[in-house]
């Protein structure tokens, strides 16, 4: 007996998993690259769909629109999630020292809500609270003389609103990962922190800053990902606009395949993104899970 | 004689010391609440509005509440509809996840064999892929398999992120239930499939409900894939709430009565599993 014996009732109880993610999940990528390197044009099928080499990677490194969309991603992370980071912070120190234990456990709940909201209703809620004429945040702001920002009529304003829409969704989950970064911190060092540290910015750079490192490079890496993947939400409140102002790189794409039906070019779009996100990948599952690969 | 006085004293600053300090972190609790349920209290207000209150400036905080946008809704059937199909959709795509993705959570908990780490490479991934990456393709062949407009695509292209969810959260589950229990049982003459779905299913189950929930809202929330893969017949929810921002005239009233109904069971389970929702979108990376 060869000492490889395979287990069949394991292998049957894998298999489906391994078969269905194999089917839905590397076939159509395997599609999506082939696609790159074919003509594809869904309103021009006509023209036919043959081989065009690179033509489609050299379209897209020659598209300004492109490379456009990808800063406007990296410009729309430093507008967000710095200020998450600030506030999540804040907001994890502020409920983790709080000495009202049923309000803390309270807000942890309440917490969740804005982080699983349908993110296509937060953007028609977006659409509501920003509207020129009767938005409440405009009326907030005429409460203190500011008159009424046409808040989705103008590029720069319309890029401040999907953020601060980002950064409301968005500071809860980053709240709650510094919280469980922060309940890791025992008793005991607590208590002797404060003796050697005093309080406030002493007791927090010295003593928990350190507990809240893994979950700050977490943060940043999935924050990442997300803003990479962001859709819904700037689909509903601005669809890319006004022009092409707030069109994030997920944005751009899906409407080079959808609304411009030039197929090849955004797949050959989508697998530059795809390899940018597996180097994300990379760097997270060596940063936290060494461990499982074992 | 003398000291009692000053032990009482003593005793009324801290008590006023705490009364401040409960004060004050009470009153920033009470802000950030706000903040943060302002946009979900404004939605269903407008839902409740009369069109005329919706439009008031200043706006009304008081108001005769009216069912009418829901009435409306409900009339005329297409979010109704809609509201359906995500059920449909979303519940198949999860149970679907948790039937494929539970016995393969237990065989990565239990044994040792080669690919395990490529595949593991795999489940993490694609937490990270962008969705468009994979609507593209699903497009292109749904059309060839004459798929489109239909359920079962979107079914099947939901799994690509609710059967890596499963797996992941419910590995963890699985390697908290101790191997003697399963080498007790294979004593007593029970095989893998027995050991599997008679003893070590029952005790994951909690953590098996909350990967189905986080599933759930998931695929329920989905957008793009719908967006693209879906035209009247399988359309979703998000889908018809996106489209009333299409035409002339947004109808605010019926368009927040649509996302009250959208949101309604995303929060009631987002409540239920709040302390697992967390470990769920970092992959359990983050407890």
């Amino acid at each position: 007996m060869s000492k490889s014996r395979v287990n069949w009732p394991a292998v049957a109880l894998i298999a489906p998993a391994v078969i269905i993610l194999l089917a839905v999940g590397i076939y159509p990528l395997l599609f999506a690259l082939d696609v790159s390197f074919r003509q594809y044009q869904l309103t021009k099928l006509y023209l036919g769909t043959d081989y065009v080499g690179f033509q489609n990677y050299v379209a897209v490194f020659n598209d300004a629109l492109f490379w456009q969309s990808l800063g406007r991603t990296a410009q729309f992370f430093v507008l967000t999630v710095p200020a998450q980071i600030v506030f999540g912070v804040l907001i994890a120190l502020f409920i983790d020292g709080m000495r009202w234990k049923a309000l803390s456990f309270l807000m942890r709940v309440l917490l969740v809500i804005p982080i699983a909201i349908t993110p296509t209703v937060v953007g028609l809620v977006g659409r509501l609270l920003f509207n020129r004429d009767f938005g409440f945040i405009n009326y907030l702001l005429s409460l203190v003389g500011v008159p009424p920002v046409s808040w989705l009529g103008e590029p720069l304003p319309a890029m401040v609103t999907i953020a601060l829409v980002d950064i409301w969704q968005w500071t809860p989950f980053v709240a709650l990962v510094m919280i469980s970064g922060l309940s890791l911190i025992s008793q005991e060092v607590l208590e002797s922190g404060k003796l050697d540290a005093g309080g406030g910015w002493n007791l927090f750079w010295h003593v928990q800053a350190p507990y809240l490192l893994p979950g700050l490079t977490a943060v940043l890496i999935l924050r990442t990902a997300d803003i990479l993947k962001l859709f819904d939400m700037v689909f509903v409140l601005t669809r890319g606009g006004p022009g092409v102002s707030t069109e994030l790189v997920s944005v751009y794409i899906q409407r080079v395949g959808f609304r411009i039906f030039d197929m090849g070019v955004a797949s050959a779009q989508a697998i530059l993104l795809l390899i940018l996100c597996i180097v994300l990948a990379r760097g997270y599952i060596r940063l936290f899970y060494r461990e499982v690969e074992a | 004689m003398s000291v009692a006085p000053q032990a009482r004293s003593v005793r009324r600053t801290r008590f006023n010391r705490h009364l401040f300090t409960h004060l004050w972190q009470g009153a920033v609790a009470l802000l950030l609440i706000v903040a943060f349920l302002l946009p979900v209290y404004w939605m269903v207000t407008t839902a409740l509005k009369t069109t005329a209150d919706t439009f008031a400036v200043p706006p009304v905080l008081l108001f005769q509440p009216t069912f009418e946008h829901f009435r409306i809704v409900y009339e005329e059937g297409s979010v109704a509809k809609s509201l359906v199909n995500s059920l449909i959709v979303a519940t198949s795509a999860t149970l679907l996840s948790v039937l494929i993705g539970a016995p393969a959570a237990y065989v990565l908990a239990r044994f040792q064999f080669r690919g395990k780490a490529d595949l593991w490479f795999w489940i993490i991934t694609n937490r990270f892929i962008s969705p468009i990456v994979v609507a593209l393709p699903f497009f292109l062949i749904a059309r060839d398999l004459r798929l489109l407009d239909k359920h079962i695509a979107l079914i099947l292209v939901y799994l690509t992120f609710g059967i890596p969810l499963v797996v992941w959260l419910c590995v963890d589950q699985f390697r908290a239930v101790p191997r003697e229990v399963d080498e007790a049982a294979t004593v007593d003459g029970a095989n893998l499939w027995q050991v599997f779905f008679r003893i070590n299913l029952p005790l994951a189950m909690p953590g098996i409900v909350v990967s189905a929930i986080l599933a759930f809202i998931a695929s329920w929330n989905e957008l793009m894939f719908a967006l693209v893969l879906t035209r009247a017949e399988a359309r979703t929810a998000p889908v018809e709430a996106a489209n009333f921002m299409t035409g002339f005239g947004i109808r605010w009233g019926p368009m927040m009565a649509t996302g009250t109904l959208i949101v309604l069971p995303v929060l009631i389970f987002a409540l239920l599993v709040s302390r697992n929702l967390v470990r769920g979108l970092t992959m359990g990376a983050v407890k």
